[in-house]
């Protein structure tokens, strides 16, 4: 019979170590959905899941049941994200000199005909990438949170443990940073 | 450009998140597990002194409980006579320098 999370957790802190892999086959695409937001390379989203599932293990015993496991892992995931992109932020692109003909093409048509123009397009979405990776940590985490996937300020609060004051002043930066962003790849396409 | 923001956002709106594990993922993990790699080496120290400190605490009480009652069990010295004795020996007879 399938065991319950909780049976789960509570049969690795007493020291049955092989029930923690079936918590980690569990929630793994999960983690990995998460992660692949934030990071590029393959290499680079596996390492920041093993970091995740690492952490968990050694927390394990923090963890109090109050809320659903899953709840606890993400917010571990959200803050292993983060520290990944505060320390991958030498890396981040700061010129749009590269845009591709389909993302000038796809720019062009949302500046003529923004209601024909699809969001369903390769060059939509390399352009939302190209934008998020010009963000700063603490910005591209809560345009993600906030913006894309739509969660409130006390979830955003909770999950990356940053009071709801912080929040909201570190979203309000992030929109004007977004702007300046989108600003520069509009002066840099029709100047 | 407020349509090309909401354009952009829609866009990654409707990204599905990519689930994919790799293969053999939950078998690196335990491996690593396992193998003790995952030790957290500031958590072991944080650990040890904690312990420490609290042990430091209570000998520190038990001693302080000792020297009381210690001091409650002797008898308490005179010092003025004590001081007396003290002065007054060089000036006595009876002892040789």
């Amino acid at each position: 019979m399938e065991r319950s999370d909780s049976e789960l957790i509570a049969a690795v802190l007493k020291g049955d170590i092989a029930s923690f892999e079936p918590l980690v086959a569990k929630f793994s695409p999960r983690l990995f959905a998460t992660a692949r937001r934030y990071a590029r390379r393959e290499d680079e989203v596996e390492d920041v899941v093993q970091e995740i599932w690492t952490k968990a293990f050694q927390k394990l015993s923090t963890f109090r049941g109050d809320a659903p496991f899953e709840h606890w892992l993400m917010r571990m995931a959200v803050r292993t994200c983060y520290d990944f992109l505060r320390h991958h932020q030498r890396n981040r692109e700061n010129t749009f000199t590269e845009l591709t003909t389909e993302e000038n093409d796809w720019i062009e048509r949302v500046a003529t005909t923004p209601a024909d123009t699809s969001e369903d397009s390769n060059a939509a979405k390399q352009l939302v990438q190209r934008l998020m990776n010009m963000l700063s940590p603490p910005a591209r985490l809560v345009i993600q949170l906030l913006e894309i996937e739509d969660k409130s300020v006390k979830e955003i609060a909770e999950l990356t443990g940053w009071s709801v004051p912080l929040v909201k002043v570190r979203a309000f930066r992030a929109r004007a940073e977004m702007k300046k962003c989108l600003a520069r790849i509009a002066r840099d396409k029709y100047l | 450009m407020n349509e090309l923001h909401q354009k952009l956002i829609a866009a990654a709106r409707r990204t599905a998140p990519d689930e994919r594990v790799p293969y053999a993922f939950e078998k690196r993990i335990m491996a690593r597990i396992t193998s003790g790699a995952h030790v957290d080496t500031l958590a072991m120290w944080s650990h040890a002194l904690w312990r420490a400190a609290v042990s430091c605490v209570a000998i520190m009480a038990l001693s302080g409980v000792w020297t009381f009652w210690s001091a409650t069990q002797q008898p308490q010295p005179d010092f003025a006579q004590e001081l007396d004795s003290a002065v007054l020996v060089s000036a006595s007879p009876d002892v040789v320098w």
